[in-house]
């Protein structure tokens, strides 16, 4: 058992759902606009480094997910190695190593969720999309399920993130609507 | 006001007073609400006063430790020569913990207000707050207000007018609970793996980018404020048992309980009160059976235990366990407790960051064993072999994530073994009876 994949995306072959990764070339995210923003976010701080965690950010949101072009990228604009920033990105859950659907779903299922019902809510997003298997994205590419560890608002059981919407109270009967919202 | 809920009458609302008051999220809402008067007022002080009036006031670390804010400001040396820095840990994801949350979605200049005092406080010019990833929304709301306070002169070389630099920036974590860690956020800080880092050196010798540096919790730093304007008296006599405890505690409950939420009570208040009055006791045909009071991290405590406690830093270690973040997870008598903490063990082996033998292996076998029994296929010899591994999880690692998983194994086995036994025994009456069959 890998402590790292317990409970979170396993790390499948995907690469039937990799829709950029069919020899397109990748574009740079640093250039133009996106360069100004890594150099306000440099101005940050007293080394380089210090701006990775932020430079994936950029390259997450622009791209979906950070690819190994895009970790090749942030190591040559931050004068790092791709291997050092793989090993960064591979600590830290958020950053998506695989294109994932277009509604990245997480359910909160740590015990205080777990105590109000947050399995159902999971069972209801999995059978409402489709995906049927946690981690695994539906055949249209929309959407992506996962239970996520405790997203820091156990008071509104159960939260769910959808991208960058955070969603308080969700309950099994509520899924179809907010689903009902995404398409 | 007080959110989701309206501030109950026996609350006593300091920090939380503008919960839920959209206008106050604001810069010109904060001002209106007395907002930056203590930044002004510390700005015409000597760094050392305002240490000494955090010392007198008796604020402790409000993330889990308790440690005591003063002295830990007065242990970065002023004129060494060396640029300090002040980190704000607001990478809430202790289970049972959203009380930063509300206060960085609804006061976000209190915390700014917070990590500038505490910037000019411990001599330094640049503050971070690290904020957890998922936490969307707080993101969105500190951004704006660090902008807004850059936007009005508070922020930047001329913090205020007084020809002081104070900066302060938001950085986005990426997902995971061990950057909560102080010394696993200096190193997230710096583009590292959040690996904790070996004590000594602490980190007001050699924290972030090797600079002398303080780390303190959301509601730590936003006390700061009430306790300039007010008074060190003020906030001291906010107590109702213990001295050592002082001031108010947020705590945000969670569970199988009527009324979720945020509260805000004077240290010391009845936990009993607490938990039937202000939070509206249990579901309809339940009952409570077990709470951990402080977050995940702590040990469980029974009915009996949590009844009997005053709500304090000494008032929870006098009833079995400890306040912690005040993270209060309230479980009913429809739960099955070994369910509860072979969940909790299950996060502890995901957010292991897996460079301790003992915490790596340990928190992963915990999970394998604690689930088994869950799911009837355990044994009595496993509860001895779970107290074995969680002895050897205990005290043996860089950081406590070890120890915050053997906490609530140790604690539920020892409280609520017959739970742990009737899977047992009745997996094997179960057993049994197919041999018969």
């Amino acid at each position: 058992m890998s402590v790292r994949s317990m409970g979170g995306v396993e790390s499948p072959d995907m690469a039937s759902h990799d829709s950029t990764g069919h020899g397109e070339p990748y574009k740079a995210v640093f250039t133009g606009d996106g360069r100004k923003e890594l150099d306000t976010l440099l101005g940050r701080y007293p080394t380089k480094m210090a701006a990775l965690l932020p430079a994936l950010w950029i390259i997450q949101r622009e791209r979906g997910w950070v690819s190994d072009d895009g970790m090749a990228e942030v190591a040559d604009v931050l004068e790092l190695t791709p291997a050092y920033v793989k090993g960064v990105v591979t600590f830290y859950t958020m950053y998506h190593q695989h294109p994932v659907g277009k509604y990245f779903i997480q359910v909160c299922t740590t015990s205080p969720c777990g105590i109000c019902g947050a399995e159902d809510v999971v069972k209801a997003f999995l059978q409402h999309t489709k995906t049927g298997e946690l981690g695994t994205t539906s055949a249209d590419g929309k959407y992506t399920v996962i239970e996520v560890e405790c997203l820091g608002a156990c008071g509104f059981a159960t939260p769910v993130m959808i991208n960058e919407e955070f969603l308080e109270s969700v309950t099994p009967d509520t899924v179809p609507t907010i689903l009902a919202r995404l398409s | 006001m007080g959110y989701p809920h309206t501030s109950h009458q026996r609350e006593t609302a300091v920090l939380s007073q503008y919960f839920g008051d959209e206008e106050a999220r604001t810069l010109d809402g904060w001002k209106k609400r007395g907002g930056y008067q203590a930044l002004e007022k510390a700005l015409g002080m000597t760094p050392a006063d305002i240490v000494t009036v955090v010392k007198d006031s008796g604020l402790r670390g409000r993330g889990g430790a308790g440690f005591p804010t003063g002295m830990k400001w007065s242990f970065m040396k002023p004129g060494d020569g060396k640029p300090h820095y002040l980190c704000c840990n607001a990478d809430e994801s202790e289970p049972g913990t959203f009380k930063d949350r509300e206060i960085m979605r609804w006061t976000p200049h209190a915390l700014v207000e917070g990590c500038a005092i505490g910037a000019y406080a411990i001599g330094a010019e640049t503050a971070y707050i690290y904020i957890r990833g998922e936490f969307t929304e707080p993101l969105i709301w500190m951004e704006r207000a660090v902008q807004e306070a850059y936007g009005a002169g508070i922020l930047g070389a001329n913090a205020m007018g007084t020809g002081k630099r104070i900066d302060v920036h938001v950085h986005k974590g990426a997902g995971a609970y061990i950057c909560g860690e102080e010394t696993a956020m200096m190193n997230s800080l710096e583009g590292r793996r959040g690996n904790p880092r070996i004590k000594p050196p602490f980190p007001a010798v050699a924290g972030v980018f090797g600079q002398p540096t303080t780390i303190n919790n959301v509601e730590t730093l936003a006390a700061v404020c009430p306790i300039l304007m007010k008074g060190a008296e003020w906030y001291k006599s906010m107590c109702l048992s213990n001295p050592k405890s002082t001031g108010t505690k947020l705590f945000s409950v969670c569970g199988n309980l009527r009324k979720p939420g945020t509260y805000e009570v004077v240290m010391g208040f009845p936990f009993k009160d607490f938990l039937f009055d202000l939070c509206g006791g249990p579901l309809q045909g339940r009952k409570f059976k077990a709470v951990i009071p402080g977050g995940a991290s702590v040990p469980i405590q029974t009915m009996e235990e949590a009844e009997s406690t005053l709500m304090d830093y000494e008032g929870f270690v006098a009833q079995g366990s400890m306040l912690g973040s005040g993270g209060v997870i309230v479980i009913d008598d429809a739960q099955s407790m070994v369910r509860v903490i072979a969940r909790l063990a299950r996060f502890f082996a995901h957010e292991s960051c897996a460079q301790c033998t003992q915490c790596r292996e340990g928190t992963a076998w915990t999970t394998k064993i604690l689930e088994r029994i869950r799911d009837g296929q355990g044994t009595m010899e496993d509860l001895d072999t779970l107290l074995s591994i969680a002895d050897n999880m205990t005290g043996t690692t860089i950081c406590v994530l070890s120890d915050s998983c053997a906490t609530p194994v140790i604690s539920g086995i020892k409280k609520f073994r017959p739970e742990f036994e009737a899977l047992i025994h009745g997996k094997r009456v179960h057993s049994v009876l197919a041999a018969v069959a």
